[in-house]
């Protein structure tokens, strides 16, 4: 194809001041671009009513597909199930045979747990608990790594909220609009969870790796206490996440790095769970019952009890 | 057997409706950007930018349609559907097609591997660009390797994004 005349419009003024003007909008159009992004540098959620606003247009787009091709981020999976059916079946009986004892035995510590709690008159009342939704897409284009809740400010998911699912940590919402969030995902570079070691309390930092997997740190020096096979749960300092909310098994170390992979494949959970932060589950119940019962001082009400 | 589509004659006299000029390639661009609402929930950039490939596929088949400035309008589409910040599509987009008219003056004969070329470019201009504006916006250190797979397939699946925008081109000038 031979260069097309149009860009050069000869003589005439009127056609040279317009392909000029274009030039003039189109960098100044670029330029206000450049600007936003210098904004977002200083306040990465700046924008988030724009955007919200595009959410609530696809997200019935979105829901309605999701709830079609549900499932269909585990047909590897299933194809794989049928690979060595047979042997996998008899590992799995005896896996199960195995594992009723010790269901039997977590339910009486399960029952001791509560016993001894009533008499230490910790009453557990987990009310963290906002709403249940669904992920309904993702930035599968971006470097980034959000999600899109089909939930949002209407039904009481606001900007920092934990979020997970039964299998483990999802993320935290990152922006809220009226009925979706952002959801920022555990595996982004930007989300850091402290979390500790599941069966010693090995305190270290997970941080997304961006690609599916997370980057554990510990927070102690020297040589990397973690080895394949660790599993690491939420800490609770912070305030954010609960404790013991299930993050990630290691799998690989790599000098003071572990690689982890998330326990929750947001591509494969059914339904999430948007949670109080841990923070104000811990402290708003108190302060509510002493509200109520009488009219305490204020610094009273204000006290919160000591995170466990 | 000739193609049935091809025994559409357009009718003397008839102009397809400026709606349907104008209108068809800015509405393909954007359900092309529209296509992170796809219920996918990705652990990584897997998705190529549709988007980006249709508008570079809509430029380099039909200069004379668009001046640089279509970029601002549509970036900012594509950046309030892909999670980028906001301005970065808007940017990379418009300096991507203000790039092309300067090749394209330089260029006496450009054929289908010369588009290629190009689109690869500008493949690899935005992308990379969308990563570095995801970093400094909080994004922490991602690396550049995380991108390479998403930029391949891009790359490759240009050829084909620009026959069907070829495709949709010719019902869109026969009315």
């Amino acid at each position: 194809m031979a260069r097309p005349s149009s860009r050069r419009p000869g003589y005439n003024r009127k056609a040279q001041y317009g392909l000029f003007a274009s030039y003039v909008v189109a960098m100044s159009g670029a330029a206000i671009g450049l600007l936003m992004v210098i904004v977002a540098i200083f306040d990465p959620t700046g924008f988030a009513a724009i955007r919200s606003g595009t959410a609530e247009i696809t997200r019935p787009l979105s829901a309605g597909l999701k709830s079609m091709v549900s499932g269909v981020g585990t047909i590897d999976e299933r194809i794989a199930a049928y690979w060595r059916a047979g042997s996998q079946n008899v590992a799995l009986r005896r896996q199960v045979e195995a594992d009723r004892n010790r269901i039997i035995e977590a339910t009486a510590i399960a029952q001791e747990n509560i016993r001894l709690k009533k008499l230490l008159k910790l009453v557990d009342e987990d009310g963290s608990e906002v709403v249940a939704a669904r992920l309904i897409s993702s930035s599968a284009s971006s470097a980034r790594r959000f999600a899109r809740l089909n939930a949002g400010r209407s039904q009481g998911a606001m900007p920092g909220m934990p979020v997970r699912a039964p299998e483990g940590l999802v993320g935290r919402i990152f922006t809220a609009g009226p009925n979706s969030a952002d959801v920022l995902l555990l595996t982004d570079t930007n989300n850091i969870v402290p979390v500790r070691r599941a069966n010693d309390n090995i305190p270290a930092i997970s941080t997304g790796g961006g690609d599916g997997s997370v980057e554990v740190r510990a927070l102690s020096a020297g040589q990397n206490p973690f080895k394949p096979g660790d599993l690491v749960v939420t800490s609770g300092i912070g305030g954010v996440y609960q404790p013991n909310i299930p993050v990630a098994v290691i799998v690989r170390t790599q000098g003071e790095i572990a690689w982890g992979v998330p326990l929750a494949n947001p591509a494969k959970v059914e339904a999430v769970v948007v949670e109080r932060p841990f923070e104000q589950a811990v402290s708003r119940p108190a302060s509510d019952t002493a509200l109520s019962s009488e009219p305490a001082p204020a610094g009273v009400a204000a006290q919160s009890p000591p995170a466990p | 057997m000739i193609d049935r589509r091809m025994q559409h004659v357009p009718r003397l006299g008839h102009y397809p409706s400026r709606w349907r000029l104008q209108g068809t390639p800015v509405v393909t661009v954007m359900l092309g950007s529209m296509l992170t609402a796809l219920p996918l929930i990705a652990q990584s950039p897997i998705l190529p930018p549709l988007g980006l490939l249709l508008l570079l596929s809509w430029r380099l088949l039909r200069p004379e349609l668009w001046r640089a400035w279509i970029g601002v309008p549509l970036g900012l589409f594509d950046d309030l559907m892909s999670g980028q910040p906001l301005g970065s599509a808007m940017f990379l987009w418009t300096v991507t097609l203000i790039g092309i008219d300067l090749i394209e003056q330089r260029l006496l004969w450009r054929d289908y591997w010369q588009d290629w070329l190009i689109a690869a470019l500008a493949i690899i201009v935005c992308v990379t660009g969308g990563l570095f504006f995801a970093r400094i916006t909080g994004g922490g250190s991602i690396g550049w390797m995380l991108v390479v797979p998403q930029m391949g397939w891009t790359i490759l699946l240009f050829p084909f994004v620009a026959r069907q925008c070829a495709w949709i081109d010719r019902w869109r000038v026969m009315a």
